[in-house]
């Protein structure tokens, strides 16, 4: 083929990425500037850089009830995600460790699992809720959150728990070591890394995870984020600078992740597909 | 699959105390938790769509059915499916292009992916800004000279839904690109060496060698994304329309409307017939993917 046909191929692979690039950053561009804008500069110069930053819509949201919705958004996030962790880790070094009868099946239950969506759940968990006095409560939402969690993590950890040789473990064992010991000193360490990427993916989900907030924390002392923004946008909707302000308050934490932690997610978000069943 | 595994016959294993139900012991905290969401709940929610004042009835069903805000709804849920093959063509275009290495693909993967790791609600208010009669978009339509076309995109109930579906596909596009991308990385470096050797071009190329190597991944996605259009895109619409569903009921969805007849209907009965009828729905969707996968013998783990 032609050098010059080479040289235009290239250039429109390069602008079609460019283009694409462009349109995926272009919402997060405007969220970011805007934060830092006044009212008067967002509305006269919308498309601009921030000229001259200002704090006002931040200050905005934190006089409003952001501060109290972080918060709870990171005690509910972290609680459910170590638990889920722990939880996850003991049942999946059942599964690889042993062959036992039905093992098969409850783990193929499991994978389907996966895909029951959240809505289907939610009556008849807000019924038993009602019944024992636990709406807006953390702790039956962090029990939900850990059962939502846990067919991937289990499923993952398995998967990764199978690949550690058979011979380190039995070499262990010669040598007296309880399971317990075992999984302890042995498994665990082999395991930092899929924990760290199940943990950033399970982090991802949970702080990112509205339907359920929204049913069972209805009282506004226990809002989360996500159910805090979907309110404040209303109150605010003249104060464009305030909105986009809370919401990069909201998503400073998984994109400071993100930048430091890209691998994770990727690799996190793909093991479903690649070593999946 | 069993590799990892130390037998049971180990003759050193019997001597634990526990013996036999020791696995049990670490599994019962996971299992405890996991029958109790998913169990206990499916069984109370078929019980809940099967009963009405105390008697058992599949009236629940036949109401739900006739319903025409519920057939609404699922029609809106069937008509998002259309985001599925843009997702697929688009996905399969951009990860192509990232994968043959251009000057900064990994800055162009990180910023593609970026949309994923945001949270819906985020997406859904930034973009409703953007939308608006005077939002940023159709500013920008009216400085190309586009200004015939400028609206109100989430206010109109004729463009309503297919705005919603464009906010979606942007979302949903990075987990493409990084899962094909991913699979792309994994294929050993000869086989594009030999398509490329035979000097074929791009789009023979990517046809013939490329695509093949990545069906399994893509039956994963286009299953995957299937399911999040009929089941999981309540967060979208209800951020982006005030939990309405609207204007009118033009971005009504499976989800909201039993959102909306449990908590504000207080109809628990209609609410949980609707969700036995999505959870089907996805049942089956799960079974195709199983029986192609196994049909077309793609493993997604060759």
């Amino acid at each position: 083929m032609s050098r010059t046909r080479r040289v235009a191929g290239t250039f429109s692979k390069h602008a079609l990425l460019i283009v694409a690039s462009v349109l995926a950053l272009f919402p997060v561009y405007v969220m970011l500037t805007a934060a830092f804008k006044t009212e008067e500069g967002f509305s006269a110069h919308p498309w601009a850089p921030i000229a001259s930053p200002s704090l006002g819509g931040f200050r905005a949201a934190v006089n409003d009830q952001f501060p109290r919705w972080f918060e709870n958004t990171v005690i509910v996030s972290s609680a459910s995600v170590v638990i889920t962790l722990l939880v996850a880790a003991l049942a999946a070094w059942g599964f690889a460790h042993w062959a036992f009868r039905g093992r098969d099946a409850v783990l193929g239950v499991l994978v389907a699992l996966m895909v029951v969506p959240p809505v289907v759940l939610l009556v008849p968990l807000f019924v038993f809720g009602v019944r024992i006095g636990q709406i807006s409560t953390f702790r039956l939402v962090i029990l939900i959150y850990v059962g939502l969690m846990l067919p991937f993590s289990v499923f993952m950890l398995t998967n990764f728990f199978r690949t550690i040789p058979a011979s380190m473990i039995e070499a262990a064992v010669i040598d007296g070591a309880s399971s317990w010991r075992v999984f302890r000193r042995i498994v665990l360490p082999l395991s930092a890394a899929p924990l760290v990427t199940l943990g950033v993916v399970n982090l991802l989900w949970v702080w990112n995870e509205l339907l359920i907030a929204l049913v069972f924390l209805q009282d506004d002392s226990k809002k989360t984020l996500m159910v805090g923004i979907t309110g404040f946008q209303s109150r605010y909707s003249l104060n464009v600078p305030a909105i986009m302000a809370g919401l990069t308050l909201a998503t400073l934490p998984i994109v400071t992740v993100y930048i430091f932690g890209q691998r994770f997610f990727v690799r996190g978000l793909v093991a479903g597909a690649l070593k999946g069943e | 699959m069993t590799s990892g595994t130390v037998a049971l016959s180990d003759p050193r294993r019997r001597r634990l105390r526990l013996g036999r139900v020791e696995p049990l012991v670490w599994i019962t905290p996971a299992l405890a938790v996991v029958v109790f969401v998913f169990g206990y709940s499916m069984f109370q929610l078929v019980r809940t769509s099967l009963r009405f004042e105390g008697h058992w009835t599949t009236d629940n069903f036949r109401i739900t059915w006739s319903d025409p805000t519920f057939r609404t709804a699922l029609t809106h849920n069937i008509r998002l499916l259309i985001a599925v093959p843009v997702l697929v063509l688009l996905s399969l275009l951009l990860s192509i292009l990232l994968f043959e290495g251009l000057r900064g693909w990994r800055f162009h993967r990180w910023a593609l992916f970026l949309p994923y790791v945001l949270a819906i609600p985020v997406i859904g208010v930034v973009f409703g800004q953007l939308l608006q009669f005077n939002g940023l978009v159709n500013q920008f339509l009216r400085a190309v000279g586009l200004g015939g076309i400028a609206q109100d995109w989430l206010g109109q109930p004729r463009w309503a839904l297919w705005t919603m579906t464009a906010v979606i596909v942007w979302r949903e596009l990075g987990f493409g690109i990084v899962l094909f991308l991913a699979r792309l990385l994994s294929v050993p470096s000869d086989v594009f060496e030999a398509g490329r050797m035979d000097g074929a071009r791009f789009f023979r190329l990517h046809r013939r060698i490329t695509i093949p190597q990545l069906s399994g991944v893509i039956v994963f996605y286009v299953i995957v994304e299937a399911i999040t259009m009929v089941s999981w895109v309540f967060n979208y619409v209800y951020v982006m329309t005030n939990g309405q569903g609207g204007p009118g009921d033009a971005t009504q969805v499976t989800e909201l409307y039993i959102y909306q007849t449990a908590f504000q209907y207080q109809s628990p009965e209609i609410a949980s017939a609707a969700a036995v009828m999505l959870f089907g729905v996805t049942l089956v969707l799960i079974a195709v993917f199983f029986r192609v996968q196994r049909s077309s013998g793609v493993g997604l783990d060759e």
